[in-house]
């Protein structure tokens, strides 16, 4: 067990000066009111430099990226993250803007900044883009403003629904809420999809729109996409694009030619921005046309070879976080579109579907597969049968950590019983895809042998598995420290 | 072949006769042909990391930023020192390369990290939970208002002082847009949250009220008082505070406050011309299993040994849906990180020191200006580490004199309050010197 930094912590002790100064140094009751002062200090740690970058250094070495190994997690796209784009953001030239500057000495982050808006317009078919929303679930929440916007601004206020499918990811239905829509929940059929009737009897004057996943959490592509979107557009409704799943379909096909009219894409996982232990991430969103006037603003403006803000927008929906996007993120989500070229994004979605058909093709015989033995990106599958044999999907994800593996997502899509999901992502080699599948099969004999062994695991690791239910129970959310 | 994408040609074939197809294109060939892109794929060729080094480098020196420039402009992000270490750390990539840590017991660095995070935030602010991160301290904000109004479901007005930062403000209006509530700004006074205006608005529908402190202006609004009207009309108390302030400051809880939110961007994280910057959310118990975000708490394993995990679930969108109590997904934990790394350099001791050197800092500085005779002082209100000052002349030009002359001038106030013409808005960090100070005032003294 690591020790936390305040049990390290000896008083006296440090890793920090400032500067002398020749101004004159008050006191904090010199300066302030009584009343305003902090009267007992905060109990941060006493340590030094290299305490400090021990500590961390070894928190780090019990922390898994991918980086560290295969990290086939579902919809969560983990490539590698290329180390330029980390070497070219840390220039001080985009570190050091502040974000007030004048434009004129911002002029590069502007052009990166309106280059990357036509490029993310290029690849997903749409006509403007945002580049505001700080992830995925505040591009969704944005999006749908910008859908609520639209109606209201044409006096239909009937619109007060969004049609999800069940198979959709969580933020969906929670932007939707968060943005004040009703949510009408869709059935998957019998092949995973958009049931087109059921579709057809739900939508209608009260529709607002249809939020859509393609390919979808199943890793299916939605092929009667054009009839969905007939119908949705048909009826008055609009359709919005979860980018979540958008490397499956680099330069292969667009959002905006199926039919969407808001899309929104997540950085972080088709662009390899690194996903940083939970963020931060970027979820631009991109509009067609009709909907300009709605977006976030300020927008970039070309004037000349000048670039500059612009805060005039007649109905925007305001801002949805401060000033102008997670910079530094798209910066290097800019420096990946320019190193693959278009040629290279045709052949990320062509070898990232590649790559999970073919472990698909090397599991079906083990494990279920409920919905075929094609995919596109990612593919779920069932431990259904592991589970009749005595070890659950939970332990068979725990049981890859024993194997030095991350995990696929599990029990993710809701409509798979023990599913886990499967994104192996273009950036790994066959060796790599050979290996994790041959642990699967393996992990399966385990079961047939011993699946009081695989509910257990992991056994190898730094910690054994933690009692989740006891950590909810009984809350302890910070260090308790020794009075 | 691409040095992204390892398949080689051969191992192509190899997957494809595993598959039983004949070329990759079958597998999208249930994308329907009218979908298709075709050549038309308007983006430019791919570069060499070379090539690319070279335009990026192209790029950023067309701009002229804060390592080149001296600054004085703050507005809601801040030009702290970051000592080299939290860079050091961050970019350690089991920890930046890691996804959200569901898997606990491969992720028990974040998560300790995170835990150490919350009792920061803790300590600094005084309040009893922290969660592990918002996108900023706008959203922090906005979402805390919206946790309010669904913990008491009878009420729905909030009011907000005019004195937060105007951002802060626009976001919180478009987060409330689909929902059902009386959004009430009361216009400061003197560029102080108007007490009185506050306590006629409260009434049995009031769901919140909210003020930051110190407030855009950079003045020390009594929390007490406002925490205590609030809760005797039932309404909770939001305080949007700056974390640095805090090394001096009164913590937030001591003044009542049910939420403290902002935007932590100043303790270790870089300016980035906006963002990724970090917001911070912190509260009280009782609304605790309500939080917005992911949670570490601490627990143990199978054979007792202590461990972190993501906890209270519940609350979040993968479990609840649409009935969750934000839609958040992703954070900003890498940026909460470099802020635990941050407070963990300054310590105990430091966080004093650079608070107490803002605020003298600041005071010199608007002494100076006040001698030039050609400023005035805006509000004559005690204020932390930004002020504004007064003078008739184009601030924007002046701004752009100073530019040239190597500084970046302050926020002119008329961009958001037109009747504040000839507004600017100092603020001065640790990384100020006398002379750095001294020179700024003659320019900027001279350029009136």
């Amino acid at each position: 067990m690591s020790k936390l930094i305040f049990e390290m912590s000896r008083p006296g002790r440090r890793a920090f000066n400032l500067p002398e100064t020749d101004i004159p140094q008050k006191s904090p009751t010199e300066l302030f009111d009584s009343r305003s002062i902090r009267k007992i200090d905060a109990r941060l740690p006493e340590v030094s430099e290299l305490d400090v970058v021990r500590h961390f250094t070894e928190l780090s070495n019990r922390n898994f990226g991918v980086d560290s190994g295969f990290y086939p997690l579902g919809s969560c796209t983990m490539k590698y993250n290329p180390k330029i784009n980390e070497k070219v953001a840390s220039f001080e030239g985009f570190t050091d803007l502040h974000p007030h500057q004048p434009a004129e000495s911002v002029q590069g982050a502007l052009k990166l900044m309106y280059n990357l808006e036509k490029y993310l317009a290029e690849i997903t078919g749409m006509d403007y883009i945002s580049l505001q929303p700080s992830a995925g679930a505040q591009g969704e929440m944005a999006g749908l403003m910008v859908i609520k916007a639209y109606h209201e601004e044409r006096r239909d206020k009937a619109r007060t629904k969004i049609l999800i499918p069940d198979s959709a990811h969580g933020t969906n239905p929670a932007s939707a809420a968060v943005a004040g829509f009703d949510i009408v929940h869709i059935k998957s059929n019998e092949k995973g999809l958009v049931d087109v009737d059921e579709l057809r009897r739900l939508s209608g004057k009260d529709t607002a729109g249809l939020m859509l996943t393609n390919p979808n959490t199943l890793g299916l592509f939605e092929k009667d996409i054009i009839e969905a979107a007939k119908i949705i557009h048909g009826c008055g409704g609009l359709l919005y694009y979860d980018g979540a799943n958008a490397n499956a379909i680099l330069g292969q096909t667009r959002p905006g030619d199926m039919g969407f009219d808001v899309v929104h894409l997540n950085l972080h996982k088709t662009f390899t921005t690194p996903h940083g232990g939970g963020g931060p991430g970027a979820g631009p969103i991109g509009v067609k046309k009709k909907l300009h006037a709605f977006l976030p603003v300020p927008w970039i403006e070309k004037r000349g070879s000048k670039y500059n803000f612009n805060y005039k927008k007649s109905h925007s929906i305001g801002k949805v976080k401060s000033l102008y996007g997670n910079f530094l993120v798209l910066v290097r989500a800019y420096a990946y579109i320019r190193t693959m070229g278009k040629e290279g994004l045709k052949q990320v979605s062509e070898n990232a579907v590649l790559n999970a058909n073919y472990m698909l093709s090397r599991l079906k015989d083990t494990y279920d597969v409920p919905f075929g033995d094609r995919c596109m990106h990612e593919f779920v599958i069932s431990g259904e049968k592991q589970k009749k044999m005595g070890a659950n999907t939970l332990g068979i994800a725990k049981r890859l950590l024993d194997y030095g593996y991350h995990p696929p997502t599990i029990y993710f899509p809701l409509i798979v019983k023990e599913a886990m999901m499967i994104e192996p992502t273009e950036t790994e080699s066959k060796e790599t895809l050979d290996e994790f599948v041959d642990v699967l099969l393996k992990i399966n004999a385990e079961i047939e042998e011993n699946p009081e062994m695989v509910n257990s695991a992991p056994h190898t690791t730094v910690v054994r598995r933690l009692d989740e239910v006891q950590a909810a129970r009984n809350p302890i959310l910070k260090y308790d420290f020794p009075e | 072949m691409h040095k992204y994408i390892p398949n080689t040609e051969a191992e192509k074939k190899l997957m494809m006769e595993q598959i039983g197809i004949n070329s990759i294109s079958e597998l999208f060939s249930v994308i329907p042909e009218n979908l298709r892109v075709g050549d038309e794929f308007n983006l430019p060729s791919g570069m060499s990391e070379q090539e690319l080094i070279v335009h990026m480098r192209e790029l950023a020196l067309t701009n002229i930023s804060a390592y080149d420039l001296k600054c004085f402009l703050g507005a809601g992000t801040y030009d702290h020192f970051i000592p080299a270490v939290v860079g050091a750390l961050t970019s350690r990539s089991e920890f930046y390369t890691a996804y959200t840590p569901y898997q606990a017991e491969i992720s028990q660095g974040m998560l300790q990290a995170i835990f150490e995070y919350q009792t920061m935030v803790c300590e600094l602010t005084g309040m009893e939970a922290a969660n592990a991160s918002m996108y900023d301290g706008v959203s922090a904000t906005a979402e805390a208002c919206a946790i309010a109004l669904v913990s008491n479901r009878k009420r729905n007005k909030i009011i907000v002082s005019d004195s937060v930062q105007p951002e802060t403000r626009e976001v919180i209006k478009t987060y409330m847009n689909g929902r059902d509530v009386i959004l009430l700004e009361i216009p400061f006074v003197n560029g102080e949250t108007d007490y009185e205006a506050i306590e006629e608005a409260c009434d049995d529908n009031t769901v919140a009220v909210c003020i930051q402190s110190p407030n855009f202006f950079g003045i020390i609004e009594d929390m007490d008082r406002v925490g205590e009207i609030s809760h005797s009309y039932g309404a909770a108390f939001i305080v949007n505070t700056d974390l640095i302030s805090l090394g001096i400051l009164k913590p937030p809880a001591e003044a009542g406050a049910d939420f403290v939110v902002g935007d932590a961007q100043p303790l270790g994280n870089p300016m980035a011309f906006g963002g990724p910057h970090l917001g911070y959310f912190a509260t009280s118990g009782k609304y605790i299993r309500k939080m917005p975000g992911r949670i570490v708490g601490e627990t143990v394993d199978t054979e007792g040994n202590k461990g972190y995990v993501l906890t209270l679930q519940a609350r979040e969108q993968h479990i609840r849906r649409e009935k969750a109590t934000s839609n958040i997904c992703s954070n900003h934990a890498l940026n909460a990180l470099a802020a635990t790394i941050y407070l963990s350099l300054v310590g105990k001791e430091g966080i004093k020191e650079v608070a107490l050197r803002c605020a003298n800092n600041a005071r010199y500085t608007q002494q100076k200006l006040l001698e030039t005779g050609k400023f005035h002082d805006m509000f004559n209100k005690p204020f932390f580490k930004e002020f504004a000052v007064e003078s008739n002349t184009d601030i924007g030009k002046l701004n752009k004199v100073l530019h040239k002359k190597g500084y970046i001038g302050g926020f002119s106030l008329e961009k958001k309050f037109p009747w504040l013409k000839g507004g600017w808005l100092i603020a001065v960090t640790e990384r100020r010197s006398k002379a750095d100070i001294d020179d700024f005032v003659q320019k900027a003294g001279d350029a009136v």
